[in-house]
């Protein structure tokens, strides 16, 4: 099957030619066929690149026939057949909401556009999970990053334009420290493909450049992964964004930059190096324990569903690098599966957010007052969605606090098992402010005589519903891909 | 198929409350479902006692969350005996539902009966948890799903208690008992209940003392002070979910996790030692509660608090660890059940009939209400511990492990909250029954309340007494728990 060898181009071909197609029809109906048929064409790849890779094989494929280290190479691992089967699904259950999504907050004109920048945004993070070369990355990042600036920009509110603005100038500096890593690491070992560099690193590993590279890769990447206190562009995009802008990027868009992390550290520079030598263990220890706390002590103050979920998301990156920092299989296994766990949970929160918006029109607590009687799926989904956050058991939420926990009492860290259900408690309370406002006030005046969001917005965000609890209860895909994916990089990364 | 049964048990709750959300139109029908599933339901319960007895450990397991840690249920005497009584009682108490939402006008009815369903399933998931995991999973639920009945009213008084109920319950559960397990399956790699424990010479005295205080203070729903705030925190609930939940489902979930733990997890030969300061905070617990019961006006609050203190005689018994005072734990578990959701239903009927909720509004009012009374009155004798009612047993077994290990503390604790016990409960009997009422008190005309919430005090009163005569059975099951500890 000479179809079935081309899978990892096709992986981000497809979506790519998907967006000039968008905006050659110039029609908001064809581009959203087009684009949606795209993300599902690459979750098919997606789909089959994971069960390719689910053995522990690598599939690496030369671009151009161009053998690597010369030409670009997509390499397909466990790791990343995770995250691409993360970002398809995600996109291809998004952009069926999207149409009847946007309709209410896009003007027509602009549709297709949007289409066009949804399917470049996927191409790009879907390229950055693929790619074995280092300046493909970038290129990859830019990608998504640009079309993310302009799909935040096209919310209703003109707060979004600054919103967008803000994200373009702090993301532009973190893709600018990116580059800077990679063309230190390049002028290093003179390679631009990221299993070559890690073979010729060994040597020079000590050198002041490639500590200068590992420090300019760690800043860029975290700020782009909003890792605290980088998060500052994250709560005003998440919270201007169209609705299904905030649930794609959400779900996807700081996982991939985790992923790209962990690619850099475990691949590239080496566990040992990285972990052992260095404090970076130390410094994201307090960064992760700052997020999980501050972050979220700021989401319960929050007047607004959007920007406290925001915050949430902030705090749940701290769980997430929280995992990475303990440096052994369990803590990565924690990350990895709280990296996706977090993402079908935000994902399908800001997907119900949308519904709610799209009925009330506005995501002020005060407008969603008394929503549990207008609205009680999407009420009840919001409140399922704020349990997997809190990490109560049968929801995902659950599986990644628990692996968190066990990783810190194998290390004998008391304190930092603590730290952990102390900060859950914390969700408690910001989720419980919609609780109450929904469940237990008069509906608000715009609410009156109105019913639940079509069917078209339910379905996705109720799917997602389902998908937390499934995630919660049978993991084989999720926990299996993770923990598989955290013994393969603490084996190589040595 | 005895698996199957397992599966049935929670499945029957969760089907009947699907039905009865689609029955919301439709009241008759909606409570003929209500029963036939509580009926239905312990049916299914009852047909697994048989294999239980004759030595049958049904089992089945179902999915696996985490590595190594499936959610399996494993049907042991123990959770057989607390299994019988949820649905047994939840029989009774949905006759006393529907004569307590009709007569009192209560709204969301629907969701009333759907949150009570899955209740039921959980408290069914907690009674044949075969590990801790599936445990944590249901006490979890369990906390959730009895959150709209704790608030059910909706109004402020209810949303204050809502975040006390769920702060305490959730916070403890999450701050604690997660640990707890976790520390479990680091330090064993399992977290299956084993018959004479999984913990055996892993752990330091003082390490298994600690593990042991995370554990029984992350169990919130035993309520051991000073995490007890939330049971009269729920008592803004609607009585029956008082009775049902907060006087056996969930209380009992707490003080049946706590035997478990201590049996299964810690194992009897264990603690020695190591529960000595759990003898000294339950016990504190007992009298502290007293004390506070006796200077509660609101009738429902005074039997918050002799829960709170009934509880940790459960509590106290168990930390002794001997196999006496664990009979003792599981008899008192059982008595106290019938004898407090009867309580319950008097102190529902009186405010459905009088509109009452204080003691001291009571004075004469048994001359009304003489059948509401009269069975308030043998609670009330079960929990001082007199016969013929039921809660002497619970006592003498608890007495008879305390006396065998020379515990003189607990003995004395025992002793003086029986006396507490009978200082907060006879005056109330008393001044219903040989007190006029008051003068100027309203005097609008009642008698008893409707007739299926007199119906069903009537069948607790009388099984209360029943059980003293019956206590043959109990005692057989509760035997085989600590039967193969040696």
């Amino acid at each position: 099957m000479s179809l079935a060898l081309h899978l990892p181009a096709l992986q981000v071909v497809i979506p790519l030619i998907s967006a000039p197609l968008a905006v050659l029809v110039r029609r908001g109906g064809w581009a959203f066929l087009i684009v949606t048929a795209a993300s599902w064409a690459a979750l098919a790849a997606a789909i089959a690149l994971w069960l390719a890779t689910a053995d522990g094989a690598t599939i690496s494929y030369a671009l151009g026939n161009w053998p690597p280290p010369w030409g670009i190479e997509y390499r397909v691992d466990r790791l990343s057949s995770f995250v691409l089967l993360l970002v398809s699904a995600t996109a291809a259950i998004v952009l069926p909401y999207a149409r009847a999504s946007i309709e209410r907050e896009i003007p027509h004109a602009q549709h297709y556009l949007f289409y066009a920048m949804f399917a470049l945004c996927l191409t790009g993070l879907l390229g950055i999970a693929i790619t074995g070369d280092a300046f493909n990355a970038f290129v990859f990042l830019e990608i998504s990053s640009l079309s993310g600036y302009v799909l935040i920009a096209l919310g209703r509110d003109r707060r979004a334009l600054v919103a967008a603005y803000q994200y373009l100038i702090m993301g532009s500096i973190g893709a600018t420290f990116f580059v800077i890593g990679v063309g230190l690491l390049y002028l290093m070992t003179g390679t631009l493909n990221l299993a070559d560099m890690a073979e010729r690193i060994g040597a020079i590993r000590e050198s002041r450049s490639v500590l200068a590279a590992l420090a300019f890769l760690t800043v860029g990447i975290s700020l782009k992964l909003a890792l605290f206190p980088l998060h500052q562009w994250l709560p005003n995009a998440y919270t201007y964004a169209p609705s299904v802008v905030t649930a794609f990027l959400a779900a996807t868009a700081t996982k991939v930059s985790i992923y790209l992390l962990i690619r850099f550290y475990y691949s590239v520079f080496g566990e040992s190096f990285v972990f052992q030598k260095l404090p970076l263990p130390e410094i994201m220890l307090v960064m992760s324990i700052a997020a999980m706390f501050v972050a979220s002590l700021v989401a319960a103050f929050q007047n607004d569903l959007k920007r406290l979920l925001a915050y949430s998301s902030v705090s749940q990156i701290g769980y997430i690098t929280l995992g990475l920092s303990y440096d052994t299989v369990n803590g990565l296994t924690a990350s990895l599966v709280h990296m996706f766990n977090h993402a079908v949970t935000k994902g399908g929160l800001f997907l119900f957010v949308g519904c709610a918006v799209a009925v009330a029109g506005g995501s002020s607590l005060a407008r969603l007052s008394g929503l549990a009687r207008v609205m009680p799926l999407t009420s009840f989904g919001i409140v399922l969605g704020g349990l997997s956050l809190i990490g109560v058991p049968g929801t995902c939420g659950f599986i990644g606090k628990w692996y968190l926990i066990l990783a810190a009492l194998e290390k004998g860290q008391w304190g930092l098992a603590m730290a952990v259900v102390t900060s859950s408690l914390l969700a408690v309370a910001y989720v419980w402010r919609f609780v109450e406002t929904a469940y237990f006030r008069e509906p608000h005046a715009s609410l009156a005589g109105r019913k639940e969001a079509p069917p078209a917005l339910l379905a996705p965000a109720l799917l997602l519903a389902g998908a937390m609890l499934y995630f919660g209860l049978e993991t084989s895909v999720s926990l299996g891909s993770a923990a598989g994916a955290a013994v393969m990089l603490m084996a190589v990364g040595k | 198929m005895s698996g199957g049964h397992v599966l049935g048990a929670l499945a029957i709750p969760l089907l009947g409350g699907l039905l009865i959300s689609g029955c919301a139109r439709r009241p008759n029908v909606r409570e003929a479902i209500t029963l036939v599933t509580s009926a239905t339901l312990f049916l299914c319960v009852a047909a697994l006692l048989p294999a239980v007895l004759a030595g049958g450990r049904p089992h089945i397991q179902l999915l696996e969350p985490l590595a190594g840690l499936p959610i399996a249920f494993r049907v042991e005497p123990l959770g057989m005996l607390f299994a019988l009584i949820a649905s047994g009682l939840w029989i009774v108490n949905s006759v006393y539902s529907i004569g307590y939402m009709r007569g009192n006008d209560e709204k969301h009815q629907t969701r009333f009966y759907v949150c009570f369903a899955l209740a039921l399933s959980a408290t069914m998931g907690i009674a044949f948890a075969g590990n801790l995991i599936t445990l944590f999973l249901f006490y979890e639920v369990l906390t959730l799903v009895t959150y709209p009945l704790v608030t059910h009213h909706g109004d402020d008084a209810a949303r204050r208690g809502g975040r006390v109920y769920l702060g305490l319950l959730l916070g403890t559960s999450m701050l604690f008992l997660l640990p707890a397990i976790v520390y479990t399956w680091h330090v064993t790699g399992t977290t299956d209940f084993q018959v004479g424990g999984i913990l055996k010479t892993q752990l330091s005295p003082a390490a298994t003392a600690v593990l042991l205080a995370l554990f029984m203070f992350g169990i919130g729903k035993a309520a051991l002070m000073p995490f007890h705030r939330w049971l009269p925190a729920a008592m803004v609930a609607p009585t029956p979910v008082s009775a049902l939940l907060h006087a056996v489902a969930v209380v009992k979930a707490g003080v049946f996790c706590v035997i478990k733990i201590i049996v299964y997890i810690f194992g009897l030969d264990q603690l020695d030692g190591s529960a000595d300061w759990l003898v000294a905070v339950s016990g504190f617990t007992i009298l502290a509660a007293s004390v506070i019961a006796l200077r509660a006006d609101n009738l429902k609050r005074r039997l918050a608090y002799s829960t709170v203190s009934q509880l940790s005689y459960v509590v106290i018994a168990a930390a002794l660890a001997t196999p006496l005072a664990i009979m003792g734990a599981i008899l008192h578990l059982a008595v106290h059940a019938f004898g407090k959701i009867t309580l319950f239903f008097a102190a529902g009927a009186i405010y459905t009939a009088a509109h009452k909720t204080d003691v001291s509004e009571l004075d004469g009012i048994g001359r009304r209400m003489p059948l509401t009374m009269g069975a308030f009155a043998i609670g009330a004798l079960s929990l001082i511990g007199i016969p013929p009612a039921a809660g002497f047993i619970g006592k003498w077994f608890i007495m008879s492990g305390a006396a065998d290990g020379r515990h003189l503390f607990v003995l004395a604790v025992l002793a003086i909250s029986t006396l507490l016990n009978a200082a907060y409960f006879l005056p109330v009997v008393y001044a219903a029954f040989f007190r006029a009422p008051k003068a100027g008190a309203e005097m609008h005309p009642h008698g008893e309340a409707p007739w299926p919430m007199v119906a069903a005090l009537l069948f607790t009163a009388g099984m209360t007494v029943a059980l003293f005569f019956l206590s043959a059975n109990l005692l057989h099951l509760a035997g085989k728990v600590v039967a193969v500890n040696p």
